[in-house]
């Protein structure tokens, strides 16, 4: 039977399929759904890590043990894992264990832009790279194959519109789960130097074997076509250029490293120009170049952003290879912007208020929904750059230019759970007196509201010990630790400001729960008696979008405000703004 | 048969992944290549939403070329106005009324305009403006813009009713099931079926 699945589900159903006994990850657009779906499947042991270093450390144990295992990250999160993923690389791999990157090319949820598959290259290991959601189950059960023969990790690299497009795909039926168990294997398993410098040169061996086998796999095809150009494509890629080209030959690469030469050197033989199509990098482009053959790709097609059907029919419309698409005259009217924002009621909108209140002069950033806190209306984030940062950037501030004080750091529970505890070590050992803010909902909110370790319950809601971040920062040795509630204006704010005055590191916790997840926050709600209101502006302060400018006018012509009752989610910060009895609670029931 | 392409429009917490999860199924069951599109992530709430949904005989990208789709349903009034460049020549476009106002609005400074239907029919002079303000208030629930959507699509495609019905009352949660019904049906009395 053929069922619609995303690449997620789809990696997830081959997880399912393939034998996999063990998965874990740390969420991560466009990686979440991964682990989500696997869950769902009880013949898989799955778990959230804390971070993605973490996630590879225990799915590598895992395969230690003789099982097939998995873990999925974004492609950030590579990078934070990258430290087991390169020692990994170079030794015995037992049960299977694949590694799924998921790439986010044109940034729609990442901080950065990066290729991935340059990974697999560089720690010397194959890596797979499916076009569709058929494929992406297909390939997990490759991968595991690959990763046994060969004693090899496999990386399976997505991108978004893999990881998140949906297409058919034919479910089979699950083989048998194994584990065959853990056995000591000092030359193997313990990367002394002793050992590292002769699984360096296994490494090399294993490459020239997998070299060989790229050349035989049916992960790399050719599809006959009609022509004098051939196309080699990797990826998504394969799909787009299908679209505009269905009847193109194209040598379709779904093992981008290593690379098939010798069958690429004989389809580049049969054809006059051979374009390479792929996804952000010119990897395989490059790979091709350096043996010696004579391929275009990134001359014409850019290698940065996502790849879309659209570019390709305009480079080779350009080209003169298809009729140039006719461009309809857009008179594209302007709509107005809709930035992305808060959700009405986010306890992130009480403690930046304060903190904007307060007038906090440096506010260093991190990851998560509280990084909308750095655009328009709040401008109240300086600096974002990676998971955990803020508290670092913050210190380094501070000792550049000689004060803490209205210095703060404000990162989220799973951000802080993640990579921030490094920071505030930091911080404890050299002096620091910034002012932390943990902003904790207690879920990782912006990917869909995951458990993290603040939270209390596990990927399966089973029970779990929270982590109580005040006992943990004075344990640490923080003297000043303030947990306030964000949707309590004034007290948040007499601390806030008190501690970034201070001269002293101290910690705030800022805790209220999201409004979304783990479900939705049913309070009472607010309305607005507009008898009352004066339009002094003071509600739409704290920038809820569920407060609007009514179209009911003042004696002096100015809008009165109004509340959406059905966006209001009841979290009481308008009616601590609010000087003329203008907003009033309204039962949930309309009473 | 070429393939028909549609983009749903309009604002995050408005329901467009179900729509477009529910169309994409029935277009399997009546054994149709689906492939879907949207981009997850950033803003849970109050963000811009796009969805893209393709079906026929063979369908190899999940993305939708600008000025190429073959009907929209939008959400939200602005977002029509946003997306309508995506839309072939005469493509069938439905809208809400509805005006979400972005908070960006506050400052004054950003003005969502009133005749911002008005300046979509200038250059979709077909595009069907519906009363959902009106609708959802007769369905007596304000989150079921997307199932009167679904109503609306039914109209314009050659799939039975029911097959519509039948996927809807599967994806939403049971106690919802007659309300959605009642969307539904909402829908189509809107497009004059």
């Amino acid at each position: 039977m053929k069922t619609l699945l995303s690449g997620n589900e789809a990696i997830a159903r081959g997880a399912y399929e393939y034998g996999c006994v063990f998965a874990t990850a740390y969420p991560g657009t466009p990686s979440t759904e991964i682990l989500e779906n696997i869950a769902k499947y009880k013949e898989i042991k799955s778990q959230w890590a804390p971070n993605e270093k973490v996630a590879m450390e225990v799915a590598i144990g895992a395969a230690m043990a003789g099982a097939r295992s998995l873990c999925a990250m974004k492609h950030v999160g590579v990078n934070v894992a990258a430290d087991p993923l390169m020692s990994f690389a170079f030794m015995e791999v037992k049960g299977g264990f694949v590694l799924v990157s998921a790439d986010d090319p044109g940034m729609h949820s990442s901080q950065n832009e990066q290729d991935n598959r340059n990974y697999a290259k560089f720690a010397k290991i194959p890596v797979l790279d499916p076009s569709d959601s058929d494929e992406a189950k297909r390939f997990v059960g490759e991968a595991f194959k690959i990763s046994e023969t060969f004693h090899t990790p496999v990386m399976l690299r997505t991108t978004t519109r893999t990881s998140h497009g949906k297409g058919l795909v034919e479910l089979g039926e699950p083989i048998e789960r194994k584990v065959s168990g853990f056995e000591k294997n000092f030359e193997k398993l313990v990367v002394l130097p002793m050992n590292a410098r002769k699984l360096r040169v296994c490494a090399e061996e294993r490459l020239r074997k997998l070299e060989t086998f790229a050349e035989n796999t049916n992960l790399n095809f050719e599809e006959p076509g009609e022509g004098r150009i051939g196309f080699i494509t990797s990826g998504i890629a394969h799909v787009h250029l299908k679209e505009v080209l269905p009847n193109a030959p194209i040598l379709k690469i779904g093992m981008p490293y290593p690379l098939p030469l010798n069958k690429i050197r004989d389809f580049v033989s049969r054809f006059d120009r051979v374009i390479v199509v792929e996804e952000l990098d010119p990897f395989v482009e490059e790979q091709i170049l350096a043996a010696g053959m004579k391929v275009e790709g990134k001359n014409l097609i850019p290698g940065i952003w996502e790849l879309n059907p659209e570019i390709i029919r305009e480079t080779l419309g350009k080209e003169g290879i298809i009729p140039a698409k006719e461009r309809k005259q857009t008179t594209k009217a302007d709509a107005i912007p809709r930035p992305p924002v808060f959700c009405p009621g986010c306890p992130h909108l009480g403690i930046f208020h304060a903190l904007k209140k307060a007038k906090a002069k440096i506010i260093t950033g991190d990851i998560g929904c509280y990084t909308l806190a750095a655009i328009p209306p709040f401008n109240a984030m300086d600096t974002c750059v990676c998971m955990g940062a803020s508290i670092g950037n913050a210190i380094g501030i501070e000792k550049a230019t000689g004060s803490g004080k209205g210095i703060a750091a404000v990162i989220g529970d799973s951000t802080f759970t993640h990579s921030g505890l490094t920071g505030l070590v930091d911080a404890i050992m050299n002096n620091s007196h910034i002012t932390i803010v943990i902003s904790d909902n207690s879920i990782t909110a912006m990917t869909g509201g995951q458990p993290d370790p603040r939270t209390g319950w596990d990927i399966h809601h089973e029970e779990n010990t929270p982590m109580d971040f005040e006992i943990v920062a004075r344990a640490m040795g923080v003297d000043h630790v303030y947990p306030v509630d964000p949707t309590d204006m004034a007290p948040t704010f007499e601390v806030v400001k008190r501690e970034l005055e201070a001269d002293h590191l101290s910690v705030i916790i800022s805790q209220a729960p999201c409004v979304l997840y783990p479900k939705k926050v049913k309070r009472d709600k607010f309305f607005t008696f507009l008898d009352n209101c004066t339009a002094c502006t003071m509600c739409s302060r704290i920038n809820c979008q569920a407060i609007t400018r009514s179209s009911e006018l003042t004696e002096k012509g100015r809008n009165k405000w109004q509340i959406n009752v059905d966006l209001c989610t009841g979290c009481g910060l308008c009616i601590q703004m609010c000087k003329f009895d203008a907003i009033r609670p309204i039962s949930r029931k309309g009473e | 048969m070429a393939n028909t392409n549609i983009i749903l429009v309009g604002v995050g917490g408005q329901g467009i992944l179900l729509a477009s999860e529910v169309m994409s199924e029935v277009f399997r069951r009546a054994n149709f290549d689906v492939k879907k599109s949207e981009v997850h992530g950033m803003a849970q709430r109050g963000g811009v939403v796009s969805s893209h949904v393709r079906f026929g005989e063979k369908v190899y990208s999940p993305m939708i070329e600008e000025g190429d789709a073959d009907i929209m349903l939008s959400f939200e009034l602005m977002e029509a106005l946003r997306w309508e460049h995506y839309l072939k020549p005469n493509a069938f476009l439905a809208t809400s009324n509805v005006r979400m106002v972005p908070p960006i609005c506050n400052s004054g400074k950003v003005v969502y305009p009133e005749d911002t239907a008005e300046s979509l029919k200038k250059i979709r002079p077909e595009a069907h403006v519906l009363d959902i303000e009106n609708a959802l208030k007769e369905v007596g629930n304000s989150k079921v813009t997307n199932v009167i959507m679904l109503g609306v699509l039914s109209t314009i495609l050659e799939i039975p009713e029911k097959n519509w019905l039948e996927v809807m009352k599967e994806a939403v949660p049971p106690k919802l099931v007659d309300v959605n019904i009642k969307a539904f049906a909402m829908g189509r009395k809107l497009m004059g079926n």
